[in-house]
C-alpha cells in the first residue's frame, strides 16, 4: 500500500502498523465486514418470506398446506443447526448439480457412487474453470438460502403465534362487516399481528447476525474467521510476524456486534412505536392516552 | 425438442472447454511451513510452491482453494475440489475413503511443545488437532487427548495452560519453539507417524491422480523436490528428503 512496506522486517513502530493494518490479508478483512452485512441484509427478507409462508400454511384450512407449514417449522427447528450447515449444504449443491447432469453429461451415470458424488465436469456447478468470483457467489447464495430456512422456521414459529394473538373481537367485527376470509386476513389479522410478532422477530435478527461465524462452514471467510487467522501468533515464516493477538481482533468484533446491536435497537424501538399506534393492546392504549 | 437443443449447446460448450479444465487443489492454510494464508492473502508455503510446479508439470491449470480441516474430506468427495495438498499424511484409515498419490514428503517426525521440558505427559492433558494422525495416536496411547479445529488453537491451548504439551508434526513446532523467546521448548520424545505425506483423491480419478504421480516422480528424479524441501523457509537443511532412495528407477 504505502511505498515505505517494500521490506515489513526492517521498519518499527508507527510505519510497521500502518504497513500492518493495510496488508493484503487486512483488506480482505475490512471487506468480510462487508459479506456479513449484505449476508444479513438479503436473509433478513428472505428468512421473512418463508416465515410468513410457513406461518400462513400452518394456519391454513387446507389438510396438505397445514401439514406442510408444520411439518417445516417443527423438523427444521429440531435440527441443530451445525448439522443443518454441514450437510443440508451438501445436500443442495448436490440436489442441483443432479438435475443439471441429466440434461448435459452424455452417460447420464448415476452420480452418487459410495461416498462420492460424481457429475461429469460440465454439470458442475459453478463449473471448475469458473472465476473465483463465481465460486465464491455460489457459495454465498446457498448459506443465503440456508440461513433462509433455517431462520424462516424460527420466524414462522413467531408469525404464527402473533397471528393467533391478535384479539378474536377484531376478525369478528370485519366479519360482520361482510368481509371475506381471504380480506379479514389481508385488512385486520396481518397488519395487527406485526406488534405482537416484533419481541420475536427483534430476537430472531440479534441471533441471525451472530449466527455469521456459521459461514465458514460453508467456505465463506467471514470476520470471526479473519479475526481468528489475523490474530493468531505469527512466526517469521510471515511478513509481519507477532504474538497472539486474538484478544485485540475479537475486542474488535465485540465492538462491531455491539454497533450493531445499538443500532438495531433504536430502529426496532421505533418500529414498535409506530406498530403499537392505534392498536388493541397496551402500549397502543398507553400512546391514545399520552396524546390525550 | 428445446431441452434437446439447450442441452447439445451446453455440452458443445463443456467440449469446448474441456481443454482447459482448470483443477481445483483443496489446502487449509494454516500450518506453516507446508501450508499458509500469507499477509497479501494468499496461499503460500512448501506445498503451495510445490503443488504449482506440479501442475506445471503435469501441464494443468489450477486454482487454489482453503477449505477447514474437520470437512476437507467430505468436500473433496461432493467435488468442490479435485485434489488435497495439505499436508496430509497416508494413513491406511484415509485410505479407505480416498487416494492417495506417492509421498512428496518422507515420513515425517512428531514432536512435543510443552511450557517446561519436565512436564508430565501421562496425566495430560495434550493438545492436538482433530483428524489428524497425532490425534489418534495421543487416544491410543492412553493419553488424555484435547482437540481442536486449528493448529493454532493447539499451540494457543498450551500458552494459557489448557494443555500440559501439544502433539504435532515437529515441522510445525519448531519456529513456535524457536520463536517462543524460551516460554514454549520441544520435548526430546519424537514419534515418527504415517506413511509420508501424499495428494488426497478421489477413488473414481485415476487419470488425475497418474498425471500428478508423474510430476512428482520427476520432481523427485531431478532432485528439485529434495531441493524445494530443504529450503530454509520451508523445512531447513536438517529436514529428511528423498535422497537416492527417490531417484529409483527414474
Amino acid at each position: 500500500m504505502f511505498s515505505f512496506c517494500a521490506d515489513p522486517k526492517a521498519i518499527e513502530g508507527l510505519q510497521w502498523l500502518s504497513c500492518y493494518l493495510t496488508s493484503g490479508k487486512h483488506i480482505d478483512f475490512y471487506w468480510s465486514f462487508l459479506t456479513v452485512l449484505s449476508l444479513v441484509a438479503i436473509t433478513a427478507p428472505s428468512a421473512m418470506a418463508f416465515g410468513f409462508a410457513g406461518a400462513t400454511a400452518a394456519r391454513a384450512q387446507f389438510l396438505p398446506a397445514r401439514a406442510l407449514g408444520q411439518v417445516y417449522i417443527s423438523m427444521v427447528r429440531g435440527v441443530p443447526d451445525i448439522v443443518f450447515f454441514l450437510f443440508f449444504v451438501i445436500a443442495l449443491d448436490q440436489g442441483i448439480e443432479y438435475p443439471k447432469s441429466l440434461m448435459v453429461c452424455p452417460d447420464g451415470a448415476w452420480p452418487w457412487q459410495g461416498l462420492e458424488f460424481r457429475v461429469c465436469p460440465e454439470a458442475k456447478v459453478p463449473l471448475a474453470r469458473s472465476d473465483a468470483f463465481w465460486h465464491d457467489a455460489y457459495a454465498f447464495a446457498l448459506a443465503v438460502f440456508t440461513f433462509a430456512i433455517v431462520f424462516g422456521a424460527f420466524a414462522a414459529n413467531v408469525l404464527y403465534g402473533a397471528m393467533q394473538a391478535v384479539p378474536r373481537a377484531q376478525l369478528e367485527t370485519a366479519e360482520a362487516y361482510g368481509m371475506s376470509p381471504r380480506q379479514v386476513f389481508r385488512r385486520i389479522l396481518v397488519p395487527q399481528m406485526w406488534v405482537y410478532a416484533l419481541p420475536g422477530l427483534s430476537n430472531l435478527w440479534m441471533i441471525l447476525l451472530k449466527a455469521t461465524p456459521l459461514l465458514f462452514l460453508l467456505g465463506i471467510e467471514d470476520i470471526v474467521y479473519y479475526a481468528r487467522e489475523l490474530g493468531g501468533s505469527k512466526t517469521q515464516a510471515y511478513e509481519y510476524p507477532h504474538p497472539d493477538w486474538r484478544l485485540w481482533y475479537f475486542l474488535v468484533l465485540l465492538c462491531f456486534y455491539l454497533l450493531m446491536t445499538k443500532l438495531s435497537e433504536g430502529v426496532l424501538g421505533r418500529l414498535a412505536a409506530r406498530l403499537s399506534k392505534g392498536q388493541a393492546t397496551a402500549a397502543g392504549e398507553a400512546m391514545r392516552k399520552a396524546a390525550a | 425438442m428445446k431441452k434437446l437443443l439447450l442441452a447439445t449447446a451446453l455440452a458443445t460448450l463443456g467440449t469446448a472447454a474441456m481443454a482447459q479444465d482448470v483443477v481445483r487443489l483443496g489446502t487449509e492454510g494454516a500450518y506453516p511451513p507446508y501450508n499458509f494464508i500469507n499477509d497479501a492473502g494468499e496461499v503460500a508455503g512448501f506445498e503451495r510452491e510445490m503443488g504449482d510446479e506440479l501442475c506445471k508439470r503435469a501441464g494443468l491449470t489450477c486454482e487454489w482453494v482453503t477449505n477447514a480441516w474437520d470437512s476437507i474430506i467430505p468436500n473433496l468427495q461432493s467435488g468442490n475440489y479435485d485434489v488435497i495438498i495439505a499436508g496430509m499424511s497416508i494413513t491406511d484409515e484415509r485410505e479407505e475413503v480416498i487416494d492417495f498419490s506417492q509421498g512428496y514428503l518422507p515420513p515425517t517426525k512428531s514432536a512435543y511443545l510443552a511450557a517446561t521440558a519436565d512436564v508430565d505427559l501421562k496425566s495430560g492433558p495434550v493438545a492436538a488437532q482433530t483428524s489428524t494422525i497425532q490425534a489418534g495416536y495421543i487416544a491410543e496411547q492412553g493419553m488424555t487427548l484435547l482437540e481442536y479445529a486449528t493448529p493454532e488453537e493447539t499451540v494457543a491451548a498450551v500458552k494459557n495452560g489448557e494443555a500440559v504439551a501439544v502433539f504435532a508434526d515437529k515441522d510445525y513446532l519448531v519456529p513456535m519453539a524457536a520463536e517462543s523467546g524460551g516460554a514454549l521448548v520441544l520435548l526430546a520424545e519424537e514419534v515418527a507417524l504415517g506413511g509420508g505425506v501424499g495428494l488426497g483423491f478421489r477413488d473414481s480419478d485415476d487419470e488425475l491422480r497418474g498425471k500428478f504421480d508423474a510430476a512428482i516422480k520427476s520432481m523427485k528424479c531431478d532432485g528439485t523436490l529434495d531441493a524445494m524441501i530443504v529450503k530454509e523457509e520451508y523445512f531447513g537443511a536438517a529436514a529428511v528428503t528423498w535422497g537416492d532412495a527417490g531417484k529409483e528407477g527414474c
